[in-house]
């Protein structure tokens, strides 16, 4: 399926990468994670904890409520795509969403 | 992979560990002198929860505390789950396994909180039966928590310490006796926590927890109180720790602090206070 | 004497319509609601907490106050299936496609899955990049049928929208707006990070076909491009240390 061209070209292609990518660098990078920002890390990405606490935060109320909180999103205005309209903010409700528990 | 020369905790000060603390921890821990984890945020394949446990677990020991088996579950034990702890403890070789007398999990749903179970002989055949099953798995004895409650079941047919005596005996488990949430249960279903401490098995206790509660009231005004662990540890539970001490001896102390996690100084400074709180039970 | 079941005590914490379970009290012959609510407040919120720390892309693009709102019916129609908390949420861009207060935001559920798969990144298994010397090596006409194996945290995610761009206008204020043309991401860990990096849809092809087995040429045929995104695409696996191994045939 692929020609002698499309051989050359792929060859001549991962030789320019790996020419140009400091394979050295990624490792120097693991080390400097390992020993300093693991002290003053960046841990968002771990995700959510377990907890053996309870909360007094009170949360559990019915299921009603209003979705008008438009003004906490972010702007992101998007040009028109091809498949999408133009993609818009949250649209603000003002009234009670259907739940299904 | 790790070398036994930790095979207990000392009853010294400890703190629940938390990724924010990790710098301060390396550098200067003091009075603290060894730490806890939950054991299911240590059950990824890799990555950097896993080395810093590797790094930490070559300076302090280690108590790894389960709080997602589901031990005082309707339905049998998860083997995924069990088979996930046994890994755990059998990689890192921790000097201590906790786990809680409660459940979580019904019908495959887990619910992220620690539910209250009847006291009764059923739930007690029950709990010595996952407990005998989960000891099998991890390979050594484990220590189970007292709750902190908030309500009362009116099938019950003994109290909790009983329930709890008869679980150590029954499966030769220890007890991790948590000052705090025996506060708490007490003040919530109006019972006298001395009491309650005078009534435990000290000869089991193998940890000590302390955490901070909220202040609530139900519809009645009775105070309700919260096991937030989210502020300092309340006065009259380090009065109650002292009582507890008197009649335990000195044993490994652990300052929880889970929610509004604070600035290390301010943890440090809790572990201080335990310190001082073993002091004069301390052998000369 | 009733018993209270599991099942009725799940069911009540779940559904703040349904009263607590019976045989339940204070202790003392006092009203038990506020005594139960306190554990169904704890599961509440506890879940609805793991949702927002869980998908911080999309907090950020409808903001805390939203994204707790739409949390709660999720977390009570999709409580956890395990007890391993990092990895709850895999539903929950499917149901905020369903949810109709955010339709207008088609790239919502991309922008979950792609706090999903930053996520699993994390917490894969570590992995040791390919030796430099071993690639060097080799000589270039074995080069197009290498198959390449790939670190366990990678992830490949594609999407119609230019997700990258979006991912960082909600992390950084300064970033440019997102522009009209679909970005498919690749999640690459060097050290412990997950790194989001945009992929062009060819490259986004080629990158798909790799990770199913195909050889570099094979790969590259799949996109019928040029060589230049191909160039960049390994370049960039290079760089981020994601290559682990290649299998070349003799």
């Amino acid at each position: 399926m692929s020609n002698t061209r499309n051989i050359v070209a792929v060859a001549g292609a991962f030789a320019a990468a790996l020419a140009a990518s400091s394979v050295a660098h990624a490792q120097a990078a693991q080390e400097k994670c390992y020993g300093v920002s693991m002290a003053g890390e960046n841990d968002c990405a771990a995700g959510p904890g377990t907890t053996c606490a309870g909360t007094s935060t009170v949360d559990y109320q019915g299921n009603a409520w209003t979705f008008v909180d438009a003004g906490t999103c972010m702007e992101i205005e998007l040009p028109k795509m091809d498949d999408h309209a133009r993609m818009g903010s949250l649209e603000p409700l003002d009234r009670d969403l259907p739940m299904d528990g | 992979m790790f070398d036994h020369s930790h095979p207990r905790l000392p009853a010294a000060p400890g703190v629940g560990y938390k990724a924010r603390h990790y710098a301060q921890i390396m550098a200067d821990p003091a009075p603290v002198r060894w730490l806890e984890i939950h054991a299911e945020n240590y059950m990824g394949a890799g990555g950097r929860p896993l080395a810093q446990l590797r790094h930490l677990a070559e300076r302090f020991p280690v108590s790894v505390h389960g709080v997602g088996l589901s031990i005082g579950g309707e339905g049998p034990l998860d083997p995924a789950h069990l088979d996930r702890l046994r890994q755990l403890c059998d990689w890192l070789q921790p000097a201590s396994f906790s786990e809680h007398l409660a459940w979580s999990t019904h019908d495959s749903a887990f619910l992220n909180d620690l539910l209250p179970l009847p006291y009764t002989g059923e739930t007690l055949a029950r709990v010595c039966r996952h407990i005998d099953q989960l000891q099998e798995a991890v390979g050594r004895p484990m220590l189970l928590e007292n709750p902190s409650s908030y309500l009362a079941f009116e099938e019950s047919e003994m109290p909790e310490t009983e329930f709890l005596r008869e679980v150590a005996r029954r499966t030769g488990c220890g007890l991790l006796l948590d000052v705090n949430n025996v506060f708490v249960s007490a003040v919530n279903l109006g019972l006298d926590p001395l009491a309650y401490v005078g009534d435990f098995p000290m000869a089991a206790v193998g940890e000590i927890h302390l955490g901070g509660h909220d202040e609530e009231e139900d519809e009645a005004g009775r105070p309700l109180l919260i096991d937030s662990h989210g502020r300092e540890v309340a006065d009259p539970v380090w009065a109650l720790l002292e009582a507890v001490l008197a009649l335990s001896g000195p044993r490994p102390l652990l300052i929880e602090w889970d929610n509004d996690v604070p600035d290390w100084p301010v943890l440090a400074t809790q572990a201080r206070r335990a310190e001082a709180a073993l002091a004069p039970v301390q052998p000369s | 004497m009733t018993r209270v079941l599991q099942a009725g005590f799940r069911a009540a914490l779940l559904d703040p319509a349904l009263p607590p379970p019976e045989a339940l009290g204070d202790g003392r012959g006092g009203p038990v609601g506020r005594r139960f609510d306190v554990y169904r407040n704890n599961v509440a919120a506890s879940l609805t907490e793991a949702v927002l720390e869980g998908f911080p892309t999309v907090a950020r693009l409808i903001g805390e106050t939203n994204l707790r709102r739409i949390a709660l019916p999720f977390v009570r129609a999709h409580p956890p299936r395990d007890p391993r908390m990092f990895r709850y949420g895999d539903a929950f861009p499917d149901f905020l496609a369903g949810f109709a207060p955010v339709a207008q935001m088609g790239y919502l559920p991309d922008a979950a899955r792609l706090d999903l798969a930053l996520r699993s990144s994390y917490h894969a298994a570590d992995a040791t990049p390919v030796a430099p010397d071993r690639l060097a090596a080799l000589p270039q006409e074995a080069l197009p049928l290498a198959r390449l194996r790939f670190a366990p945290a990678l992830r490949l995610l594609p999407s119609a929208w230019p997700l990258h761009d979006i991912w960082r206008k909600a992390h950084e204020a300064e970033a440019p707006a997102p522009r009209p043309q679909a970005q498919d991401v690749l999640i690459s860990r060097p050290g412990y990070d997950p790194r989001p990096d945009p992929l062009s849809k060819p490259q986004g092809l080629m990158m798909r076909a790799l990770l199913d087995g195909a050889n570099v040429s094979e790969a590259h045929a799949a996109s019928d491009g040029d060589e230049a995104p191909l160039t960049d695409l390994l370049g960039l696996l290079l760089a981020r240390g994601a290559i682990t191994d290649l299998e070349v045939p003799r």
